[in-house]
């Protein structure tokens, strides 16, 4: 990264030391099957991006209200009226796996949340 | 004629069309004739619809023999950004989980561009759900710039910049989360504008970040590209977040700007967006379009917004928090790709492997630090202290438009940089949208208009307005157009 | 251990999570039906698909039921608040995240009270939020269950409906009585709800949902002890037996001197146990934010009051009118509340009929009916309308009470309005004399020997004659009716 040396992105703060176990905690949080090659690449990654991003923190004041939506609007409602369904040939077409007009799916191993 | 028509603006053949002089039909042909010489070299598309087109051109004409009044882009081919829904068209937004996955509805701005007799060719190669500066993160391959096949033509809509600068379309649909649009055009020489925040319907377009992702119009010159905002911009009651307020007269600006004349016009040079890290060469070329803009008539004075520094670490939190959640829909039960479904593993161990297999790294990477940023511990550090920095941003910019009417910046601090260069380092790839992050993380309008070469390659010219300004991009980026020489990618580059 | 000896040693702290789903025609975020019953993935679109592309717009109706639920627990209405997502994954959540609210609800700190045996009680408040309903999955396999199952299908017809979520503050004080006041406090809230026309509330086909938490505490401490969280729980009848079956479980624990793990826990219908959910492979982290893609919700308070002023009657205090302006007694009261009828009988007295009549038809027929269809008499499915109606007819001798009683059966069976199932299947009491002199004339000559015996005297004798007569009118003749013109043709008066 030499070309950023004076560039004000350079991560300034001390890495994070995101550990294999902690990426392997996201990446089931987040289900992706990483594999043991990318959890040490991902590590030394989120690492340094992590380290990087960690700068909001220098500005941010406890007094500053934090923007959610970039456009101030409320209240956008719609009245309760019907509007046309697919059809379910349309609903199911893009499916891996179909049967009685559901979606099948493999199966599953914990229970509702 | 056909070399003619391809090279024409949007304006021209719209007006060909209307006048009887060129045919939708003919018009569309030609730009199939160009994609099919030069597409293998440039690979902007990844799905053509010359069927499709023709039938829409062919609309088109027959319109127009029954007198019927025409729209000002009736007829005008268009290439479509593949992260937005096109019914009964391929829509994989780059990425191999949604490969073959052919929707059942329209985008709003779809249905919008169809019912204006704009002519679809095809989708454009993106980066994997726009996650990218360079187009290299699609699954399917990256394009390359017209004007250099080794380089990148920005991303994460390369594709739609370079089926323009190829000639490929005179008019294409991107979409800027963080400078997807504004970036590829700066560096293949074309034009590209995100509308305010809310300005354009969201409806179908696949979401990166929600609350930054914003679609706009891709075209050669500003006037093209401000007809083409008039066509897909304004409300929308399917997108909450759609403004329900007049849509900002952007074509008249663009015209009003080409008259060359910027008297009265306060131009903000933002002190933060430009000096170490940026290529010389590019700051060179903006330091000259801002003389124009003064021997154009504008006041030039020099604007301070401080938090700008935290644009980059305020997005790269906000961007990977949404779209860890927006992504989380890809999971091997309605639609897309499912892998390892051998009748052993459960589901939850197909959602993973099928998510491993579908995504690629830079996707992956993202999700990961926006599941980190969003977890009840870290919540406060990283997201949180994001918005906040959202809402430094916006401050500078109110304070900044109170001493000008518009600000500019380069638009990217790079030329078009080599395929493969980049690749391996997230953080190198990151800084490209460093002078197009602000005005995404405050919804606020920015166009980017070609403004010179650097290295024989493109440089872009940011104009950026308050929200709901729009007009004043267009017009200031108009005038700009107007007083300086037109440029195109070398003759030759492409067979 | 029996529910006394827990009781000595210990005290529960409960607290109710109830779903209600709202009755609005279409669901939270987009315009699909969210009518019950129809064929698997019918009722749903892009949005409740959670297609690549799609946004929801929230639904105002259902913005306005949960303000107006609000306003009847006595909440606070936020001012400002925003939708949430709530991410984690599972196949009956389309986009793997729910739209709900996190630490924004629409509606705080209200109360409700409930009485038992007499005795007050008020239950605190501490949300009213509004969500959206999941799909629904069917395991495939030899148990049917989750367990063992081969596959699963998925039915995305639900996924999108609102649903309102009511969370209590935890409920203490309450002794021995905790379950019946968990059950007081549903009842009560169905009740309103129904008032309030904002849901259907059939707990059996899932419109209103409860869990249950429960935790033991040694009597006299002063921390509480660790909570269970019991879901199924799909019935009134099961709110109560679930804490009463839960309490007991977690004392034998605490005998021994053991611990209560904090785990979500299953009601089983059939045995009235409760049994530990499979755990989490991980801690759920929900990774709550703000929904980028609704804005805000800012209702002012013009629009809160409107709101309030469409309040109706509520539950307690239509009791408390019925009980004052019928002059019903202190014993016929609590019948009455016990059998769950009290709405039901103001509200039938309220449609015209007498406060005797009313109180006799749910307390009697109907409450027999509503027992052997094992539903509550409040849902029995037919309106106090309809029974006073009936009344009215049975009081001007146009039905005979026996016919009365076919009329609700009709009714209950098919639907129909009352004065449609009198006229259309012909249910009115014969009293043209011409039309039974005939029939009684054809009884007699058709049983000579019966008609001898009466003439002799043997009055008692007539029983069959007159189901003769009855049968030859289709069952609408008044039987005392046929008796005297039968007694006087035989002049055995």
């Amino acid at each position: 990264m030499g070309w950023l040396v004076d560039s004000p992105i350079v991560p300034n703060d001390s890495p994070r030391n995101i550990s294999r176990a902690e990426v392997s905690h996201l990446a089931r949080l987040a289900r992706l099957a990483v594999t043991d090659e990318e959890l040490d690449v991902f590590a030394g990654q989120l690492d340094v991006i992590l380290g990087a991003v960690a700068r909001v923190g220098e500005v941010a004041a406890p007094d500053i209200p934090p923007t959610s939506h970039a456009v101030p609007m409320t209240n956008v409602l719609r009245a309760d009226e019907l509007r046309p369904c697919l059809p379910r040939e349309a609903v199911l077409a893009a499916a891996p796996d179909v049967e009685d007009g559901k979606f099948r799916v493999p199966r599953i191993l914990s229970e509702e949340a | 004629m056909s070399a003619e028509l391809i090279r024409s603006t949007a304006t021209e053949l719209a007006g060909l069309i209307a006048a009887g002089e060129a045919s939708a039909v003919e018009v569309a042909q030609a730009h199939l004739d160009r994609i099919a010489e030069v597409d293998d070299q440039v690979h902007a598309f990844l799905h053509l619809d010359a069927d499709g087109a023709l039938r829409a051109a062919a609309a088109v004409d027959a319109r127009r023999a029954r007198g019927e009044a025409l729209g000002p882009l009736a007829g005008v081919p268009l290439a479509m950004k593949d992260v937005v829904v096109t019914e009964g068209l391929p829509t994989t937004a780059g990425s191999k989980i949604l490969e073959g996955w052919v929707p059942p509805y329209d985008a709003t701005i779809s249905r919008r561009i169809k019912d204006a007799g704009v002519v679809m060719l095809g989708k454009t190669n993106m980066d994997e759900f726009a996650m990218g500066s360079s187009t290299e993160n699609s699954a399917f391959g990256p394009t390359h710039n017209p004007w250099d096949l080794a380089r990148v033509p920005g991303g994460s809509g390369g594709g739609s910049a370079a089926a323009l600068a190829a000639y490929e379309a005179p008019l294409a649909i991107g979409t800027d989360t963080g400078g997807s649009i504004r970036q590829p055009a700066a560096v293949t020489g074309t034009v590209g504008a995100k509308p305010t925040y809310g300005g354009v319907s969201r409806y179908g377009l696949i979401a990166l970040a929600s609350s930054l992702d914003q679609a706009g119009p891709c075209a050669r010159t500003v006037l093209d590209a401000a007809l083409l905002y008039e066509v897909i911009a304004g409300h929308d009651p399917c997108d909450s977040t759609s403004i329900a307020g007049p849509v900002p007269p952007v074509v008249a600006a663009a015209r009003e700007g080409a008259r060359d004349d910027l008297t009265g016009v306060r131009v903000g040079v933002v002190r933060e967006l430009g000096g170490a890290g940026y290529q010389p060469g590019v700051l060179t070329a903006f330091h000259d379009a801002v003389e124009t803009l003064r021997k154009l008539g504008a006041d030039v004075v020099e604007v301070s917004c401080p938090n700008f520094d935290y644009a980059l670490a305020a997005y790269y939190l906000i961007l990977p928090s949404e779209c860890s959640s927006n992504l989380a829909r890809y999971d091997a039960v309605r639609y897309g790709l499912r892998v390892g479904d051998d009748g052993v593993h459960p589901l939850e161990e197909v959602m993973s492997l099928t998510r491993e297999a579908g995504f690629g790294p830079e996707v992956k990477r993202r999700v990961m630090i926006g599941t980190y940023a969003l977890s009840a511990g870290y919540y406060d550090a990283y997201y949180g202290q994001a918005q906040k920095v959202r809402t430094l941003i916006a401050r500078d910019f109110a304070t900044a438009f109170e001493q000008a009417d518009v600000l500019v910046s380069p638009s990217t601090p790079f030329v078009a940089f080599g395929i493969g260069e980049r690749v391996d380092d997230p953080m190198a790839m990151y800084v490209n949208d460093l002078c197009t992050l602000p005005a995404s993380l405050a919804g606020t309008p920015a166009i980017s208009v070609p403004c010179g070469l650097s290295e024989g390659l493109p440089v872009g010219l940011q104009v950026m307005a308050p929200a709901l300004g729009d007009d004043r991009c267009y017009r200031v980026a108009a005038a700009y157009e107007a007083a300086v020489e037109r440029i195109t990618p070398p003759v030759g580059v492409l067979a | 251990m029996t529910y006394e000896d827990v009781l000595e040693r210990y005290e529960p702290v409960i607290g109710l999570e109830t779903h209600v789903e709202l009755g609005t025609v279409s669901k939270m975020f987009c315009g699909c039906s969210t009518a019950f019953g129809a064929e698997p993935n019918t009722q749903v679109c892009p949005v409740c698909l959670g297609l690549p592309g799609s946004l929801p717009v929230a639904n105002e109706k259902a913005i306005e039921s949960t303000i107006r639920i609000g306003l009847a627990l006595n909440c606070t209405i936020a001012e400002w608040c925003r939708f949430a997502r709530k991410n984690y994954f599972y196949p009956d959540m389309p986009k793997n995240y729910q739209i709900s609210q996190s630490d924004e609800p629409l509606c705080v700190n209200g109360n409700l009270d409930v009485e038992v045996n007499g005795q007050s009680y008020r239950v605190g408040i501490e949300r009213v939020h509004l969500e959206e309903d999941t799909g629904k999955n069917t395991h495939v396999g030899r148990s049917g269950r989750i367990h063992g199952a081969d596959y699963s299908l998925v039915d995305y017809n639900r996924a999108g409906i609102p649903l309102v979520e009511i969370v209590t503050k935890p409920v203490t004080g309450t002794g021995a009585l905790a379950p019946e006041v968990a059950r007081a406090y549903v009842t009560e809230l169905r009740d309103i709800l129904r008032t309030l026309d904002v849901s259907d509330v059939r707990m059996e086909q899932g419109s209103l949902r409860c869990d249950v938490n429960t935790s033991l505490h040694p009597v006299g401490a002063t921390d509480w002890g660790t909570r269970t969280e019991t879901k199924n729980v799909n019935s009134l009848r099961s709110v109560e037996r679930a804490v009463r079956s839960e309490m007991l479980r977690q004392a034998e624990i605490l005998d021994a001197d053991g611990k209560i793990t904090q785990e979500t826990r299953h009601f089983i219908e059939t045995t009235g146990d409760t049994r530990a959910g499979r755990s989490k492979e991980e801690a759920t982290d929900y990774r709550y934010f703000p929904e980028p893609d609704l804005v805000p919700l800012a209702p002012d308070a013009a629009w809160v009051e409107q709101l309030r002023g469409t309040l109706p009657e509520l539950p307690a205090v239509r009791r408390a009118r019925t009980r004052e302006t019928l002059g019903i007694s202190a014993d016929d009261m609590r019948q009455m509340a016990n059998a769950g009828v009290v709405d039901v009988v103001g509200a039938t007295v309220d449609a015209g009929a007498p406060v005797g009549e009313a109180r006799n038809w749910w307390l009697g027929y109907l409450a027999q009916k509503a027992n052997e269809r094992e539903v509550d008499a409040a849902d029995l499915g037919i309106t106090p309308a309809q029974v006073a109606r009936i009344v009215a007819l049975v009081g001007d001798g146009t039905l005979s009470v026996a016919l009365g009683r076919q009329v609700v059966d009709a009714v209950l069976d098919t639907g129909a309005d009352v004065d449609a199932v009198v006229a259309e299947r012909g249910l009115q009491v014969v009293s043209d004399t011409d039309v039974l002199a005939k029939a009684a004339d054809e009884a007699i000559a058709a049983n000579p020997d019966v008609a001898e015996k009466v003439r002799g005297g043997k009055v008692n004798a007539v029983g069959p004659l007159i189901g003769a007569v009855r049968k030859a009118t289709g069952g609408q003749a008044d039987a005392a009716t046929v008796r005297a013109i039968l007694l006087e043709k035989l002049g055995a008066q």
